[in-house]
């Protein structure tokens, strides 16, 4: 049994590098839209207000396998726009369902800062730039670091579904492994969940080691 | 390739159809949130037990099962259970989306009773000793009324979650509102407006949830502010 398992990890290994590609990419465009999408919530312009307020309720209010097939299915022929792969398209659906979830903890942390903090900045003549950059963010990021390991790891779980638009990831070939060896199904899934569980598991130290780090120094 | 343009002819054709598909949507939600809440009671009990390396792979276990995709577990459990040696049975797609869905949310749901459970002040329970409670009676009149309402937003949170994660289901075939706009985009080759109204549904159903459940948790926040109360002592 300890054999086929081995064999089979090395079986699923080709789809590995799709997986870790797709959660690399995704992961990094999710940080950045929730960067962005975290401080246009909170702008001065009501309509860059509003415009991110949309966007982040709808993609937070549908599901993101609802999201991939929209963007798999729909988009493509409603505006005739080509993503160019089906890479791009798992990629942007998870990075823009993320991101919407991720940029509530990025407001939700620099609201938290206290107000003495911005109003000493403001008494120190900093502009409001300055203010975000020097004062406001460092502390912030602090309380944003146990959130976003925990949404790392909900990054990498959503990244089993691009195997539904055609990609050729972990879960793909364990799809194709069962179906081959009909008897040997529920050692071809433990292995995928071992997998991703091997993936996971220094996403997990790191997202403890934020939470130390958000701790630090903090009497609570 | 020219571009599809919208139709509403074809909106209005879907939107009965997979409406259809509605009940068997929130019924696998509540079906499995309740199971959630089962299972993740049963996993505080076996993590609270004396037996520290008993408690160890139950920990290992709970994280195994959190971060691995849902969606892998539900296969799991639809293709490949019945093949398991001796306990192996089939089940129909609902069930399997059942289990693995409510074992999934359990583990988050465990969480959040321990964090109910924690948020009691340690005096409260020294004081019930003092006062001879018994074990029921501390539990029941002085632990749970104080634990239990904190945690209602979170465990409405997750049944939101929840909600958005059983459209998984329908790659097992389970008929819900994204299985039936699938199988109609397949039929008629619009997936345009089928798509658009299993959005929709997510969205009307889970934002106005959202948006009470925000208010429930700026109500608790007032209502159980952790900062001690100033207390008037008489000079």
């Amino acid at each position: 049994m300890f054999e086929s398992g081995a064999n089979i990890l090395t079986y699923l290994s080709q789809g590995a590098w799709t997986t870790i590609s797709i959660f690399l990419a995704s992961a990094f465009f999710a940080f950045l839209m929730a960067f962005i999408a975290g401080l246009s919530r909170l702008a001065k312009n009501p309509l860059i207000r509003g415009f991110t307020t949309v966007y982040v309720e709808i993609f937070r209010g549908t599901s993101l396998i609802v999201q991939l097939f929209w963007l798999y299915y729909a988009v493509p022929m409603l505006f005739n726009i080509n993503l160019g792969s089906n890479w791009w398209v798992g990629v942007v659906a998870i990075a823009l369902n993320y991101g919407a979830y991720m940029s509530e903890v990025v407001r939700s942390s620099i609201l938290s800062i206290d107000k003495g903090q911005t109003e000493a900045s403001i008494a120190l003549n900093l502009s409001r730039f300055q203010r975000m950059r020097h004062i406001i963010l460092p502390q912030a990021l602090r309380l944003m670091l146990p959130e976003f390991g925990n949404y790392s790891i909900q990054i990498l779980k959503g990244t089993a579904l691009v195997s539904l638009i055609g990609l050729t990831d972990i879960l793909y070939y364990g799809d194709i492994y069962r179906s081959s060896n009909l008897s040997e199904g529920p050692l071809a899934y433990l292995m995928v969940l071992v997998m991703y569980f091997i993936i996971a598991l220094p996403l997990i130290w790191l997202s403890k080691q934020g939470e130390k780090m958000s701790r630090r120094g903090v009497a609570s | 390739m020219t571009a599809t343009y919208w139709s509403w002819e074809t909106f209005a054709d879907a939107f009965p159809i997979i409406l259809e598909g509605l009940k068997i949507t929130l019924g696998l939600t509540i079906a499995s949130y309740l199971l959630a809440m089962v299972v993740g009671f049963i996993w505080l009990i076996l993590e609270s037990t004396p037996i520290k390396p008993f408690n160890f792979i139950v920990y290992w276990i709970k994280e195994f099962i959190r971060s691995t995709p849902p969606i892998v577990q539900i296969f799991f459990l639809y293709f490949a259970w019945p093949m398991v040696p001796y306990i192996g049975t089939s089940f129909t797609p609902f069930v399997a989306a059942m289990l693995a869905l409510g074992i999934h949310f359990s583990t988050y749901i465990s969480e959040v009773y321990r964090s109910g459970i924690e948020s009691v002040d340690k005096g409260q329970w020294e004081a019930s000793t003092a006062l001879n409670f018994s074990t029921r009676d501390k539990w029941t009149k002085i632990v749970l009324p104080q634990a239990l309402p904190p945690t209602i937003p979170m465990l409405g949170n997750y049944l939101i979650i929840l909600f958005k994660e059983v459209p998984l289901a329908a790659t097992i075939g389970v008929v819900g509102i994204l299985s039936i706009a699938r199988s109609y985009g397949a039929q008629t080759w619009s997936y345009i407006e089928p798509l658009t109204i299993v959005a929709l549904l997510f969205l009307l159903l889970s934002y106005p949830s959202a948006l009470l459940i925000r208010r429930l948790e700026n109500k608790m926040n007032r209502r159980f502010d952790k900062k001690p109360k100033k207390v008037k002592v008489a000079e």
